[in-house]
């Protein structure tokens, strides 16, 4: 099993000052899988998904990439990055470029791919998330759903091994939501390995192989989502449930 | 019904010439979205059938009215100023003295030509020293970003340098630069007043001018640079295609008020001898004891700053435009 891991966090904790964030969390990802982080707000989901690819330093634990442990103090951190992909829960886009170049900046300048491969690529990238019209906008010029879309293309551009998505739902409506969900459902069915936290518990449900609990960084529940969501084990995971559903956001 | 199938034939053969103007168009990549120009806005109007309705009328009426009575209420107060500090000066006691001796039209005259050829030495001097300038300020604001024990020296030097020409007055430097570096004799480097007034330019202003770099520099968010360190780039891919693009943008209006300070600056070089529109003044009140050369000298220099500082203005204003167009997404 774990030979074919391609993420394994082990006993991570980490802090901010006196506040413990995470605390001793423990989280396998084979590979072609999608694992969904859920839990409530401030509950540490960001924080992980940040960790992992290096932009916060953990206090204590391991966190592998492909059996290679990333956090060792000597691992080379571009090399890990390059391996990864990451679309923040505030797209992050760089305004003073345009969506082609926004998605081809790293292509270029990180993996030596020259211009004109790298805009065929991309245009095609954006093409399959219908957003070939809008190549030379900037990105304040898009709507959120769109803005996000471009922020997916542009993690993707460098055929990352591993891709994270932090809540890339929130700032949307439900349409736009549903096309985001489309594009993610699409990446798995091509076989990407993909970390995600959401709110949209029937999308985790849906397109999730296993389901993670998050609550005060610690993780209460995990196991593939029929289970946590149709057997919780955990009082805490009943409580966050029924709240979840009572706001109406577990229709699957 | 006859009526109505006669009607109907003329409709449909009018239309005819538009249709296969229309796929053309629709494959147009600008066209498609957002038809430009006032045909297609009125082929627009057309079909939506829209009229401005009483209220709007009223209503822009209305607006035009105020804005008639602001311009009008601009102008007399305006007016009355002007009139009212007019009075002032006129009445006041030492007025014919001074009349004489600053606004002597003669002298004026007289001294035009001359603060004008010395003016290009101080145009000269701008260019020169101004792009020198941006090129070392740029060089030491990135300088004090590097991060990393290798790099300590470097940024220690670079932030001494800054506390210490931030710190010490131009005219100190300048007087440093011009009679004490010719003073020590030093082969090879050149007692000429002119470059060592330069030199004394380039070395205060590279610090103000860092500090302008430094502040675009960290008002970048942070979250920039995670993005793009996240997609793999290094330290310095990052400084150079995210961070240093969008910082230096944001400070252009401030580089441009630095460019008119210097701009007036480079007449404090006339200390050391060098024949600039301010030296050209004061050559000529010398000799005449009359000070309208140096008036005269003075409004060149604001004549040639206006057009600048109204430039930043005009930046800034469209910057901030922008920004609020963006934050509303
Ligand atoms: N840079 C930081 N410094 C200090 N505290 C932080 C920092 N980043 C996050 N935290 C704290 O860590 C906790 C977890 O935050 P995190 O962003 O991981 O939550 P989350 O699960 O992603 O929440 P949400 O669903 O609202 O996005 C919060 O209590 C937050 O205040
Ligand atoms: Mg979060």
């Amino acid at each position: 099993m774990s030979g074919t891991d391609v993420l394994r966090l082990e006993s991570v904790r980490k802090t901010f000052g006196s506040q413990v964030v995470l605390r001793d969390v423990d989280l396998a990802v084979p590979e072609h899988s999608v694992t969904a982080l859920i839990g409530a707000s401030g509950s540490g989901k960001s924080t992980l998904m940040r960790c992992v690819n290096l932009l916060e330093g953990i206090d204590d634990g391991a966190i592998f990439l492909d059996g290679s442990e990333i956090t060792d103090p000597r691992a080379d951190v571009d090399a890990v990055r390059r391996r990864i992909g990451v679309v923040f829960q505030s797209y992050n886009l760089f305004p003073h470029m345009t969506v082609l170049e926004n998605i081809t900046l790293a292509p270029r300048r990180v993996h030596g791919v020259g211009r004109a491969e790298a805009e065929a690529r991309a245009l095609e990238l954006l093409d399959r998330l219908g957003l070939a019209a809008k190549a030379k906008e900037y990105p304040d010029r898009l709507s959120g759903g769109q803005q996000q879309r471009v922020a997916i293309v542009r993690a993707l551009a460098t055929g990352p091994r591993l891709l994270l998505l932090d809540e890339i739902t929130a700032a949307l409506d439900p349409v736009l939501v549903g096309e985001v969900l489309m594009v993610v459902r699409d990446l798995k069915e091509q076989g990407m390995t993909m970390v995600l936290s959401t709110h949209e518990m029937g999308f985790a449900r849906e397109v999730a192989d296993r389901v993670c609990f998050l609550d005060g960084g610690v993780v209460l529940e995990q196991g593939p989502p029929e289970q946590v969501f149709g057997d919780p084990q955990e009082e805490r995971t009943r409580q966050f449930l029924s709240r979840v559903v009572a706001s109406g956001r577990l229709q699957g | 019904m006859t009526g109505e199938a006669g009607a109907a034939g003329p409709v449909e053969v009018a239309k005819e010439p538009v249709g296969p103007e229309g796929p053309k168009r629709a494959k147009d990549p600008t066209g498609a979205t957002e038809p430009t120009g006032v045909e297609a806005f009125a082929t627009r109007a057309e079909q939506d059938g829209y009229r401005p309705s009483e209220r709007r009328l009223a209503h822009e009426a209305y607006r035009r009215s105020r804005a008639r009575r602001s311009a009008l209420i601009a102008t007399a107060s305006t007016v009355l100023t002007a009139v009212a500090l007019y009075l002032l000066v006129v009445n006041s006691p030492g007025w014919e003295v001074t009349r004489r001796t600053f606004f002597n039209l003669d002298y004026a005259r007289q001294a035009l030509p001359e603060v004008l050829r010395g003016l290009r030495l101080n145009l000269e001097l701008m260019l020169g020293c101004g792009v020198l300038i941006l090129v070392f300020g740029l060089l030491l604001a990135v300088l004090r970003t590097l991060r990393g024990p290798v790099f300590l020296p470097v940024r220690l030097l670079a932030t001494a340098y800054v506390d210490f020409f931030l710190g010490l007055p131009m005219i100190i430097c300048l007087l440093v630069m011009i009679t004490g570096v010719p003073a020590l004799r030093l082969t090879g480097v050149t007692t000429d007043p002119l470059l060592l007034g330069g030199a004394a330019l380039v070395l205060t202003y590279s610090a103000y001018v860092s500090e302008v770099f430094r502040s675009g520099i960290e008002s970048v968010h942070p979250s920039q640079r995670a993005a793009a360190r996240s997609l793999g780039l290094t330290n310095a891919q990052a400084m150079r295609y995210v961070v240093l693009p969008q910082a230096v943008r944001r400070v252009v209006p401030p580089l441009i008020n630095n460019l008119v300070s210097l701009q007036k600056d480079t007449g404090l070089v006339s200390i050391g001898g060098a024949i600039d529109a301010v030296y050209a003044a004061k050559i000529i009140a010398a000799h005449s004891f009359n000070f309208t050369p140096y008036l005269l000298a003075g409004l060149v220099f604001i004549v040639l700053t206006i057009p600048l500082t109204r430039f930043a203005d005009w930046l800034t204003g469209r910057m901030n435009r922008r920004q609020l167009q963006g934050g509303a997404v």
